[in-house]
């Protein structure tokens, strides 16, 4: 078993906290995992992406090498297609529908919802809204996690003992909304894929 | 115990598990994370490891020799670039030697992601004649540097790690050991050894001339160079640092058909290379950065030997490496896809929504608009991104401290006005003596503090100029009556175009202080800052 995930966003989007839930409920699993990420001037609003590597196996490569991802989980649609060329034949598109408007030449959105919807395995959602309804829009990101879940790898009992273990700090509030968040995404897909 | 850590926070617990005494450093991408690790660490607070910044990457170094002087255990740490600034004090202490065990941190940056070069910090060690170690992965990471104080003390040597942005910046599950403790202060036996007076130096240069031959052979039996017996000779594979990693990955039975020589410590171990050289047809050397091991092994294995790698194109001449451009190397079938759907456009990096820079720059444009000749020099910081669009503001800038003594040049060459904008860390890293030479000279440039009160685009560390600025100007002579503050704020854009004006006009040296706290500070650190603003100019 060995599972790709590529997270893709905009710097300050909250990818590497999604990464920070899968690599702490892969340790909590005893798999192994490797997960790289973007730090300094590319994070000022600029592309970022992470890969994340989990398996069962020794797991050489920081970097998830071309075409071998299972899936890309983005937190905005156009940033979903940057990372295309590392996604597998049969892999997953999982994004929020929501763009992120910083740049002048950002493109038609039904165009990019077309492209989405060619590929047969994708989840688009309104991951945003979901999360505002829910009382907590800073969830966007965990809502998309939940929707991703049942292709991930990882028990989601562990999922949810990591966001309760990174959340915990701020409160049980804060992890209770984002244990929802994550149930809302999970509900969500399923009716979307189904 | 399993701890899951960046490559750089596993070197810094290996750092601080091998009895560390002090960290110094500058923050500079990719290497900030290995003293925050140290700087959050209970452990470190505990052992009272000294972890604060220091104003620029030689003053670290300095501090860190100093304290290796005392006997300690000490560490310096900067980005690649950042070694030239320091280059003064590594050339010489390779030569005064060390008396506790001191690393040298090198985070270098293939690809580029966040610096202004790619240079290779491998040819620095070797120019110093020093050991040098290159982990492949985290784990790695942790070992090679509690080793690294080991070996330095074994020596008496500075040791130069090297790190890429990609094992920095990636994390893994790293199982943690023991940790020792700290050297007792001892001073060095033989005093002279730190007083690099030519009669002194030469002792300590024929030391260091005479151990090479020890730390090679050394460096030819370390655990950390590895010869992996592979059944087909028809190529041989040198693969150094993280670069063995992206090797293995093509080969999804994790055995690898070709002899494998993995390096992770320098100097170039010459006998497995040959060893490699007389068991395969061909060799393929794999390293991240500059073609170092390739042009030296080409020139002493002579030219009818088969080596292939950047130099001769199986790989990139730049860029980082990856599983991919490796496999292309091996000659597998993939075709690396650069096209991605017509309706993605770049997103480029860009100053935060709020950020005063942005307000800064505004007031700039508006000035360019009245001049022709105007130049404006920048300089490296978050405010480097004024250099693209929408602002387009700045026509150069090269490393940091360099926007002030271009300005002065330029100003020399007779233009005017010759704007630098600097940040204000910066300024303290390295622009203080580069406005005291224009003061001297009376010459005719205006130099914009762009104070956000952080070193920003690292992740808002603390700046040694808070709170300083203001006396720092006058102290290096600037004219009070050019010694002017204001808030890059939008409402008072036309307030601050006339001020700047009247300073371009001025002809000799202006200062102004473009002062508003960075919008990506915590709001504990706002209001500590409060506490220390610089005072109002009366």
């Amino acid at each position: 078993m060995k599972t790709n995930i590529l997270l893709a966003g905009v710097g300050g989007q909250g990818i590497l906290t999604i990464a920070a839930i899968l690599d702490t409920a892969a340790l909590a699993s005893n798999l192994h995992l490797k997960q790289s990420e973007v730090h300094g001037m590319s994070q000022r609003g600029g592309a970022v992406q992470s890969h994340v590597r989990i398996s069962d196996t020794k797991i050489y490569s920081d970097l998830i090498p071309q075409g071998k991802a299972d899936m890309i989980i983005s937190v905005e649609p156009m940033e979903l297609l940057r990372y295309l060329p590392f996604l597998k034949k049969d892999g997953y598109l999982i994004t929020d529908s929501n763009p992120f408007l910083n740049i002048t030449d950002y493109p038609e959105l039904e165009e990019l919802y077309t492209e989405i919807k060619s590929y047969p395995n994708h989840i688009l959602i309104d991951a945003k809204k979901i999360a505002k309804d829910l009382g907590n829009s800073k969830a966007t990101n965990i809502v998309l996690l939940g929707a991703a879940s049942s292709i991930i790898p990882l028990s989601e009992e562990s999922l949810k003992q990591a966001i309760k273990t990174l959340f915990q700090r701020k409160g049980d509030r804060i992890v209770t909304k984002n244990i929802d968040a994550f149930n809302k995404g999970k509900e969500i897909a399923t009716e979307t894929v189904s | 115990m399993k701890k899951l850590l960046l490559g750089n926070e596993a070197l810094a617990q290996g750092a601080i598990d091998a009895g560390l005494s002090g960290v110094y450093a500058y923050p500079g991408t990719p290497s900030t994370e290995i003293t925050e690790y140290i700087q959050r660490s209970k452990l470190a607070k505990e052992l009272t490891i000294h972890s604060q910044w220091s104003v620029n990457e030689k003053t670290a170094m300095e501090s860190a020799l100093g304290m290796s002087y005392a006997g300690k255990r000490a560490m310096a740490v900067m980005k690649h670039v950042g070694l030239n600034v320091a280059a003064d004090v590594f050339m010489n202490m390779s030569v005064s030697g060390i008396n506790g065990g001191l690393v040298v941190v090198v985070a270098d940056d293939p690809s580029m992601h966040s610096s202004q070069n790619e240079q290779d910090s491998r040819f620095y060690g070797k120019f110093a004649m020093v050991p040098m170690l290159e982990p492949s992965n985290q784990q790695e990471a942790y070992d090679i540097t509690k080793y690294a104080f080991d070996l330095s003390e074994k020596y008496s040597l500075p040791v130069l790690l090297r790190m890429v942005t990609r094992l920095s910046h990636s994390r893994a599950g790293v199982n943690v050991g023991n940790s020792i403790k700290q050297n007792n202060i001892h001073l060095p036996k033989n005093a002279t050894q730190f007083s690099l007076i030519p009669m002194y130096a030469r002792n300590r240069y024929n030391y260091l001339v005479n151990i090479q031959s020890d730390i090679l052979e050394n460096s030819e039996n370390s655990y950390f160079n590895e010869f992996i017996k592979g059944p087909n000779t028809s190529l041989g594979i040198i693969a150094s640092g993280i670069a063995y990693n992206y090797l293995m990955e093509n080969f999804e039975s994790g055995k690898c058909p070709y002899p494998i020589l993995k390096i992770s410590q320098y100097p170039i171990p010459k006998k497995p290379i040959k060893k490699l050289f007389n068991t395969c047809k061909k060799i393929l050397v794999l390293e991240d950065g500059y073609p170092f091991i390739e042009e030296a092994i080409s020139d002493f294995l002579g030219e009818n030997r088969n080596v292939i790698g950047r130099l001769s194109g199986a790989i990139p001449r730049v860029g980082e490496l990856n599983p991919d451009n490796i496999a292309n190397a091996l000659g597998f079938d993939i075709v690396i896809d650069e096209n991605l759907p017509k309706v993605v456009s770049g997103r480029p990096p860009e100053l935060c929504v709020g950020c005063g820079h942005r307000d800064l720059f505004d007031a700039i444009n508006k000035l360019k608009t009245e001049t022709e000749s105007q130049q404006v020099f920048g300089d490296i910081g978050c405010y480097a991104l004024g250099a693209l669009p929408p602002y387009n503001s700045i026509d150069a800038l090269i490393e940091m401290g360099a926007s002030i003594t271009m300005a002065k040049g330029a100003a020399d060459a007779g233009i005017h006005p010759s704007i630098a904008i600097i940040g204000d860390s910066t300024f303290t890293h390295s622009g203080m003596t580069g406005l005291l030479n224009a003061v001297i000279e009376k010459t005719p440039i205006t130099v914009i503090i762009s104070d956000n009160s952080a070193i920003a685009m690292t992740g808002a560390q603390d700046s040694s100029a808070s709170g300083r600025l203001i006396d720092i100007c006058r102290g290096l002579g600037v004219e009070e009556n050019h010694l002017k503050v204001i808030t890059p704020l939008h409402k008072n854009l036309d307030q601050n175009i006339d001020l700047i004006r009247e300073e371009l006009n001025y002809n000799g040296v202006s200062v102004i202080i473009s002062q508003r706290p960075c919008v990506q500070l915590p709001k504990e650190k706002k209001d500590k800052l409060k506490k220390i603003k610089n005072v109002s100019l009366n």
